[in-house]
């Protein structure tokens, strides 16, 4: 089966046997962000944009991928910039292991990109399917509000 | 100090926020033969004939494994120092299966479904056997788990017992007998899963020189090395092990878990080999908290002093016992190393179930101890009519204290004299209760559905295992002036990296961008027994200090030589002569590698320590319950936390911040039944619910400093401490809401319910 799909700004083709996830698929290819943690869509730590919308990609079968834009943290930042949600996650230390942050940040773009309440409360709406073990969310939810309250501030693209 | 106790980002954090390729899964291995595990659908049963004919028939399948590929070799998975405190019961493959989830036989193929396809191909003839779940019946019961010959280290096999405790010190029956006032009091703690997010990863090749590469999510990578080797038969020297970043352990990976089983696959076949765990497998096959039956008896005086502790401890090992003994001793040992009595007496068994194996996770026998005995604590004040802050503070010990337990209970041994150096648990206690408002809620009477309480409890733990625990730190400088530090400590995503970057950076007066880390890599790094017992900034800190100053006595002599002045000092990141004349750290460096007195400079070092300072924490949890479902919410946490001087605050905040919500689980969420076979219910994170953003309540952390004059730069533990109390403050909570005490973990409405009923 072969689809056609955007890939981070790029547009691929892949070949990919019926069943096969678009978590098999990116890790795969080595698109290593997106995590292995429980093949249900109960972790989140699979999470990447699709169509601005954050999914878990365990869940989502390749051919359903057709035509769509899916993004993952490897295109959101360039080997010198880091996107302000990274750079707030850093400076709060909102990444602990690190194994959940890719998906959280990914919510939280896809929060973003919705352009509606940044408050605290919606904020733990957005990272509700990011399990974390390790922060008790409180970094991370401070990263989130720092970053989104600035860019609804700006009106602009965090 | 310019770098100790600042908010230093996290030496790994850039590439953890970006995502890049960093942990034990993020490398594409060439022909790698996935590995899979036939795990017994049934809890007890010998093997009577296994046949594997059609799997190894399969095409791609390249090896199958059973019972009868190996010598029959015992050791244990539990990754401690050598020779290990507890039963060695266990092997690769056995000819008997003992709970549900034991393995049968791995396949090693070329894709994973078709090693998933081999094992249904698998025939196992089973001879079922009568099963023991209940821990009370383990020793009465007319089953033996570990009959044969050849295991060593089980207390008494035909029993059941793999380890057995008794301590006691002073005369604690008669101290009982003459006490004013007796409390006695039994509690349980369940099995909880640690539930890190990245699952069990082991990969396995044979490098260039046809040694056996093993990169793994491991916690232990020494032990790792060991213990692959030992069942392996074959040399440590053939062995290097790697850890990557590590996506959370909390213990689960402080076990030899599927290591030796790739490392067989790629010794067999010479290729490469993956094998990572279900989140069902992490559930019913991986490792769990060893549940706990607890009875306390507290005896106290007229003025309510205590005067004797009296424990029980029933612990439920599951069907092998690594870590058996020594979560059994840690909750003895923590449970005693609280309050002062006179008079304290331990009596525990760890006995065998046909249910999962219980293994090291956070706190690893404190939080069974601290749930009860906080509980009793808050039975005991409530008798006699005085504030639970007040009762406490009464009856901790204080600084210059001996804490007699240490000396008799060590790690599966004799332990070590121990003298209390620091302690402000008085201060967290007294922290706690402004920023709680205890005062104003304690008093508060409700009548409604829902009914608000507040609850108070105190718990210490340990910083390394005294006596044992071992780290070691090697730093060598380049021309630049900065500094590579490699250490065998294994930063398990506790961002351990950093604050021994910290460390090194404070020593040696450079920046920390200035100190590279590279840890836990058994070919490049010195020794360290690991990540757990909270020690690595305590034991390896202290490893790394050490080896820093060791490397700035170098710089400085020198400094010196280059200078031709034997009094030259350092001043900053110079070497100063008495005439004006300096030099700085670069051009030393860069002249001692080029052209005068040509050295490398560098410094290495090890520290043991026979201390164990115990961090404390006073948590305090207000709770709404509603009395109508016999749900519990909880509103506010509490948490003050004496962890000595604090490295890195933001990291210290992230580990409290991190341990209350699993404490939490444990209390409220985390569920772990079994059928009547035996089988793990709950196989998913939807059923087994850890906590989620949205569950979390509000949470206030802080931290009472003291200096600890045995760490470095007074530093003690804070990784394990905050796991302790939120449990027992809780359910305090809840019996200040309404009335009920509860007695087994988790809270469960129905049985919270029943009690609001009698209580009303």
């Amino acid at each position: 089966m072969t689809i056609q799909f955007e890939l981070n700004g790029r547009l691929v083709e892949a070949n990919a046997a019926p069943g096969t996830t678009l978590l098999e698929y990116l890790r795969d290819e080595e698109v290593h962000s997106v995590k292995h943690g429980c093949d249900h869509g109960e972790c989140g730590a699979c999470t990447v944009l699709m169509d601005n919308k954050s999914v878990n990609a365990c869940l989502i079968l390749m051919y359903t991928v057709n035509g769509r834009k899916i993004e993952t943290l490897e295109s959101f930042s360039t080997h010198k910039e880091l996107h302000p949600l990274q750079k707030d996650f850093l400076h709060e230390g909102a990444a602990q292991c690190g194994f959940c942050t890719p998906g959280m940040i990914l919510s939280l773009e896809a929060l973003d990109r919705e352009d509606g309440a940044t408050d605290e409360a919606t904020i733990r709406d957005a990272l509700n399917g990011n399990l974390c073990r390790c922060t008790g969310y409180v970094k991370p939810v401070k990263a989130a509000l720092a970053t989104l309250q600035q860019s609804s501030r700006t009106g602009g693209d965090a | 100090m310019k770098v100790i106790g600042q908010d230093t980002p996290r030496v790994d954090g850039e590439a953890l926020v970006r995502g890049n390729s960093v942990f034990a899964d993020d490398i594409k291995l060439n022909n790698v033969l996935h590995v899979k595990i036939l795990h017994s659908p049934v809890a007890h049963a010998n093997i009577l004939n296994i046949d594997v004919s059609k799997a190894q028939a399969l095409e791609g399948v390249e090896a199958v494994f059973t019972h009868k590929d190996f010598t029959t070799h015992y050791y244990t998975t539990a990754g401690q120092g050598y020779p290990e405190p507890g039963p060695r019961d266990m092997r690769i493959l056995d000819s008997t299966v003992r709970f549900v989830g034991d393995r049968v036989a791995f396949v090693a193929a070329k894709t994973l479904e078709i090693a998933e396809q081999a094992l249904s191909l698998i025939e196992v003839e089973y001879e079922e056997l009568p099963t023991i779940f209940d821990m009370e019946e383990a020793m009465t019961a007319d089953i033996v788990l570990h009959s044969e010959s050849g295991k060593t280290g089980i207390h008494d096999a035909a029993h059941n017992v793999g380890a057995h405790l008794e301590a006691e010190l002073g005369h604690v029956d008669k101290a009982l007998e003459s006490s004013k006032y007796v409390f006695e009091g039994t509690y349980s703690t369940p099995f909880v899963q640690m539930a890190s997010i990245e699952p069990h990863i082991s990969l396995t090749w044979m490098d260039e020189n046809n040694r056996l590469v093993i990169r793994t999510s491991t916690q232990v990578p020494f032990h790792v090395r060991r213990i692959v080797a030992e069942v392996m038969g074959i040399p440590v020297g053939r062995i290097r092990v790697i850890k990557p970043r590590i996506g959370g352990g909390f213990g689960g990976k402080q076990e030899i878990l599927n290591e030796e089983l790739v490392a067989a696959v790629t010794l067999k076949t010479g290729k490469p080999a993956r094998i990572e765990y279900t989140r069902a497998e992490e559930l019913f096959a991986a490792r769990l908290r060893h549940p706990e039956l607890v009875t306390f008896r507290l005896g106290f005086d007229k003025n309510q002093i205590l005067t004797a502790i009296d424990l029980n401890i029933l612990e439920n090992c599951g069907a092998y016992g690594p870590h058996a003994l020594t979560v059994m001793s840690v909750t003895a040992q923590k449970a005693l190393s609280m309050y002062k009595a006179p008079s304290i007496r331990v009596n525990g068994d760890g006995v065998y179930t046909n249910l999962p194996i219980g293994g090291a996770y956070r706190g690893y026998g404190a939080p069974q101890a601290f749930f009860p005995l906080e509980s009793l604590m808050d039975e005991a004040a409530s008798a006699m009519n005085i504030d639970p802050i007040e009762l406490r503070l009464k009856n901790i010990f204080k600084v210059g204290d001996d804490i007699p337990i240490a000396k008799i209970l060590g790690e599966g041994r004799e332990g070590f004299p121990m003298v209390l150096y620091s302690t402000e648990v008085a201060a967290c206690l007294k922290q706690g209760r402004e920023l709680s408002g205890w005062d104003k809620l304690r008093g508060q009477k409700q009548n409604g559905r829902y009914r608000r309480g507040i609850g108070v409890a105190v718990a210490g733990q340990g910083s390394g295992i005294p006596g044992i625990d071992m780290g070691s730190a090697f730093i060598k400088m380049n021309e630049d002036a900065s500094f590579n530090l490699q250490v065998g400590a294994t930063d398990i995503g506790t961002g351990s990296d950093t604050a021994l970057a910290q460390i090194a950076a404070e020593v040696l007066g450079v920046p920390v961008d200035k100190i590279i880390v590279y840890s836990s890599d058994t070919d490049m790094t010195p020794f360290d027994t690991g990540a757990y017992a909270s020690s690595t900034t305590y034991i390896s800190g202290s490893a790394v200090k050490k080896a820093a100053e060791n490397c700035k006595t170098m710089i400085l002599e020198q400094g010196r030589l280059l200078l031709d002045d034997t009094e030259a000092v350092i001043e900053g990141t110079f070497v100063s002569g008495g005439v004006g004349d300096k030099i700085s750290f670069e051009d030393i460096c860069t002249k001692s590698f080029y052209t005068d007195e040509q050295k490398q400079i560098m410094g290495t070092a090890s520290h043991m320590s026979y201390d164990s300072p115990p961090p404390f924490n006073a948590t305090f949890a207000e709770v709404e319950v509603d009395t109508l479902t016999g749900t519990v919410r909880v509103i506010k946490i509490v948490s003050v936390t004496d962890a000595g001087q604090i490295i890195n605050p933001k990291m210290a905040e992230g580990q409290i911040e991190g341990g209350i919500p699993q404490a939490l689980g444990m209390t409220l969420s985390e569920f772990m039944p079994f059928d009547e076979k035996g089988r793990a219910i709950n196989l998913d994170l939807n059923s087994y619910h850890i906590y989620t953003a949205k569950d979390m309540p509000e949470l206030v952390v802080r931290f009472a400093e003291s200096h600890e004059p045995t760490g470095p730069y007074g530093a003690k533990a804070v990784a394990e401490i905050p796991i302790n109390a939120p449990a027992p403050a809780v359910a305090n909570a809840v019996y200040n809401a309404v009335g009920v005490r509860i007695k087994h973990l988790p809270i469960r409405p129905e049985v919270l319910l029943a009690g609001i009923g009698k209580a009303d």
